[in-house]
């Protein structure tokens, strides 16, 4: 079969996670037959699950989260009492307790490879210790690292490429809260992985029924007027999640829909939550409908009319804007920009379009269709790694399975793209404007030269060279690196081509 | 993959991050090697120039009929305000270099001229491995002659606790002889050379990414100071001389590393080299200062000590289309300490003539760098010279010690 080196930085770099360093071959591959390459990991279906040792269900999490926070609480009660009671007993006069000893701040770098500078040096034993992470770090940490593993090990990486695109689309964010942190792996692996290559109105109800995603919108806090607890209490409706599902998950901002079809939907999703640490609506943690809290009645939302059915009316609701031809073009676009280019090629939007009506949203069609379609592969490679992207497809050049997802995730924040924690429900923008910004550049090379400082002699940048891009490397790329002055610099210019950059 | 320290250790601001390019390590025991004659305890440095430094810019044969002609616009001369320094009658210093220089009139400062590896190709990488590895030609990067050479001495005992392994130690010092390493805190190593070569492929290949890159790094500031572009090197002598600070307050404890190898990037001077003031000059005054650090920071143990300072290749003898050099052959080395026998320009001169030159483009190598290294590993560490010609420098039985390098 002819070799086309161009198409196979299509299939590895946009539609995947980049070559892989070593003797994995993925370059020869993907040019020998570079649509193949794509689709044969999209015949895998069990590539989308994630499941790792100690990653556990959002109820678990739960209850692990619950007894920290007592934990904490009972701690910070019992502090409280015996500084009260030490307080009465001791003399006024008194002189303080020495204060512990300062560690020196810059004591040890965090990977514990340098040493504090000579004046500063100590003995071995002020060397602070590592923190103890609590259940939340902990957790949050772990899903980091199957994800990265993930991602660095697969094959081609359009599955982790996938995931990852309709985790942003169906964002939360970390920093909403602990239970939000403690979920985030969890929801991605519970509400998003099941239905990359599923249908995309499963995944709808998945996601908006995950206790993450109630918690993140407050959909949990939303009361209907008329329901029994709104009779009670003075709360009500929170339009937060309605809100969002339309503007952002479904339809798209200015595709007709009105505050009152907002309004009708946060209706229509009261009741929607999760039981809480007492368990009285159902196990903790996880998804319960609290018919107390529902607003009774019949709803008319885009003009359909939803009798009252308690849960069902929200799903059948939220079956129908999966349907709607908003959403069909909302998705189509979106899910062009990310894998082609800012401004995608009309007809191919054109053809994700239909291919998303005519099959009813599923998304291994979407997906096939984009891979199938030529403009994916004329298109020229103008848009740039995301950070995430970035810093998987170095993992991957240097073959380095990850133990410890800490420089990843110290990257990314660096980078402005934490992992699971954007700024606000919208995600983490997709676009060149985002990221091939001034800033992002510096920091990307300040990263790049700091990982090449660490490679030993073993990786020479000409060699990966070819395993990443072979004769896709221009000949600037090729002499820039040649003529670098070190092993480092080289590798650090290989990270920064444009041939790794861009895709 | 090793990606990212913490914020805290990546300095956000330009002005950490320009520091890089200096990197140190040091052997993990005190030796057990005091001279029993005079009772010296040797201190060892040896300082890695990466990028290739230009010999005959840095010390000229001056009084060589050919030279001016070769280095041309670039080339040191007697007279001036920037007038290099006569070490003898023929040869003269870069004027950047003038506490070197004081150590060379004061006898512990010495220069090999004409010397190179054994490496006779121009890739730095493979070039660099030929230097630091001591094997006759590049691919073996497993260990480096620093280290072999400590695994043949008596260990002795663990210096400084708490230290941490090192994982940039250059490869001169990695291998099984157990090593610490130590770098300047908060010196990140994107280095502005780094960032001006990306920028350069930036221009030619994608415009966006250069203008971004370029407001990144503010780069229209630095053009507007005047100076070329290439070079922002204030920053690099920072480095060098802060780590050989450090450096040497490490090595002058009483139970600090006696031996350690650091490197320092950044001689690859194609275009714009400048002569006795600009790119090259200021980077040779960073040198300059470091060894003023060692010096001064090594107090009484200057006596004991000597520096070696290798560079993986030499350059054209010819400047280029762009006032620098390319990539080249033979080139200088330097030795300074207390313990060196100084004083002297160490060279067997080949000439500049066509002829003379190393395949009618580079100053032509006379001495076989590995002669120098092995005459101090001798003389000062007291090394055999059949360990020397096995163990530390693979096959170089026929490359003998130079003999009196050191005091």
């Amino acid at each position: 079969m002819a070799r086309d080196p161009q198409a196979a930085l299509v299939a590895l770099n946009r539609f995947g996670f980049g070559a892989r360093g070593g003797a994995s071959g993925d370059f020869m591959n993907a040019a020998s037959d570079p649509r193949g390459f794509v689709k044969a990991e999209l015949a895998r279906p069990a590539t989308v699950l994630l499941e790792a040792p100690g990653l556990q269900t959002t109820p678990d999490l739960a209850a692990a989260l619950f007894a920290y926070q007592l934990e904490v609480k009972e701690q910070r009660e019992a502090a409280a009492k015996s500084a009260a009671a030490s307080a009465e007993s001791k003399p006024k006069n008194e002189s303080p307790p020495p204060a512990m000893e300062k560690p020196e701040a810059s004591a040890m770098a965090p990977n514990g490879a340098t040493m504090n500078p000579p004046g500063a040096m100590k003995p071995a034993k002020t060397i602070p210790a590592k923190p103890q992470l609590n259940i939340i770090q902990k957790t949050y940490r772990a899903e980091a690292l199957a994800r990265i593993q993930r991602a660095t090990l697969a094959d081609c990486g359009i599955v982790e490429r996938l995931v990852a695109f309709w985790s942003n689309h169906f964002c939360i964010s970390a920093s909403k809260g602990q239970p939000a942190r403690i979920w985030a792996g969890a929801f991605e692996r519970e509400a998003i992985r099941p239905h990359v290559l599923g249908h995309f109105g499963d995944m709808l109800k998945a996601v908006e029924q995950h206790p993450a995603m109630l918690f993140f919108l407050d959909n949990q806090q939303s009361i209907g007027p008329n329901s029994k607890a709104g009779q009670r209490s003075k709360r009500g409706l929170n339009e937060n999640l309605a809100r969002e599902i339309m503007e952002l998950h479904t339809l798209g901002v200015g595709s007709g829909y009105t505050q009152g079809d907002v309004t009708t939907l946060a209706r229509i999703l009261t009741g929607w939550t999760y039981a809480g640490r007492a368990g009285r609506l159902g196990e903790p943690g996880s998804f319960v409908f609290n018919v107390n809290a529902h607003e009774p009645g019949t709803q008319t939302l885009l003009g359909r009319s939803y009798p009252e059915t308690g849960l069902a009316q929200g799903e059948a609701a939220l079956g129908d804007i999966a349907r709607h031809p908003a959403t069909a073009k909302f998705i189509a676009t979106k899910f062009a920009r990310h894998f082609v280019a800012d401004d995608p090629p009309p007809a191919l939007v054109v053809r994700l379009n239909d291919v998303f009506r005519k099959t009813d949203g599923d998304l291994k069609a979407l997906a096939l269709a984009l891979v199938d379609s030529d403009e994916a592969w004329q298109a020229p490679m103008t848009k740039i790694r995301s950070p995430y992207e970035y810093l998987i497809a170095i993992g991957r050049l240097m073959a380095r399975i990850p133990e410890d997802p800490g420089r990843y995730l110290n990257g990314l924040n660096i980078l402005g793209q934490p992992l699971w924690t954007p700024a606000g429900p919208n995600g983490f923008a997709d676009t060149n404007a985002a990221w091939a910004a001034p800033e992002e550049m510096k920091l990307r090379l300040d990263i790049a030269a700091q990982v090449a400082s660490r490679i030993g002699d073993s990786l020479d940048a000409r060699d990966l060279l070819d395993i990443a891009m072979s004769d896709a490397a221009s000949q600037d790329t090729r002499q820039t690196i040649a003529r670098a002055e070190t092993r480092q610099q080289a590798f650090a210019l290989l990270l920064m081509s444009p041939e790794f950059q861009r895709r | 993959m090793e990606c990212c320290e913490s914020r805290s250790s990546l300095s956000i601001s330009r002005r950490g991050l320009l520091l890089g390019g200096a990197s140190f390590a040091a052997w993990a025991y005190l030796p057990k090697f005091a001279r029993a004659a005079d009772g010296r305890d040797p201190r060892l440095v040896t300082i890695i120039l990466r990028g290739a430094l230009d010999g005959l810019a840095t010390v000229a044969s001056i009084s060589d009929p050919d030279y001016a002609g070769l280095h041309g616009a670039i080339a040191l001369t007697r007279d001036g305000p920037h007038a290099a320094i006569d070490l003898d009658s023929f040869f003269a210093l870069h004027p950047s270099m003038t506490q070197f220089a004081r150590m060379y009139r004061e006898k512990h400062a010495a220069v090999v001229h004409a010397v190179a590896t054994p490496y006779r190709e121009r890739s730095h990488f493979d070039g660099q491995d030929v230097l630091e590895s001591g094997f006759a030609g590049p691919g073996r990067v497993q260990s480096g002659w620093l280290n072999r050479a400590l695994g043949a001495l008596p260990r002795g005992e663990r210096v400084t606790t708490g230290l941490a392994v090192g994982a940039t130690a250059p490869l001169v010092l990695r291998g099984p002889a157990p090593t610490v390493g130590w770098a300047p805190v908060n010196l990140p190593q994107a280095a502005d050379d780094t960032a001006m070569r990306l920028f350069d492929l930036y221009k030619h290949r994608d415009p966006a990414l250069a203008d971004a890159l370029s407001q990144g790094l503010q780069l229209e500031k630095v053009a507007a100071r005047g100076d070329d572009m290439r070079a922002k090197p204030r920053n690099g002598i920072g480095a060098m001389q802060l780590t050989a600070r450090g450096v040497a307050k490490l090595m002058a404890e009483d139970d600090g590393p006696r031996i350690a190898a650091l490197a320092f990037d950044g001689w690859d001077t194609h275009a714009n080299e400048g002569g006795p003031v600009g790119q090259l000059a200021q980077r040779l005054s960073g040198l300059d200062a470091a060894f003023g650090e060692f010096e001064s920071g090594l107090g009484a143990h200057w006596r004991d000590t000597v520096i070696v300072v290798a560079t993986e290749f030499g350059r054209t003898a010819k400047i280029n289309g762009t006032f620098g050099t390319d990539h080249g052959t033979g080139t200088v080395a330097f030795l300074a300490g207390g313990a060196v026998k100084g004083g002297r320009v160490i060279a067997d001169w080949p000439g500049l003539k066509t002829a003379n030159l190393y395949q009618a483009r580079d100053l032509a190598p006379t001495t076989d760098l590995r002669a120098i290294l092995k005459g101090v590993l001798h003389d000062h560490v007291g090394l055999s010279e059949r360990v020397l010609a096995q163990a530390v420098f693979p096959d170089s039985a026929a490359v003998k010690p130079v003999q009196g390098l050191v005091v």
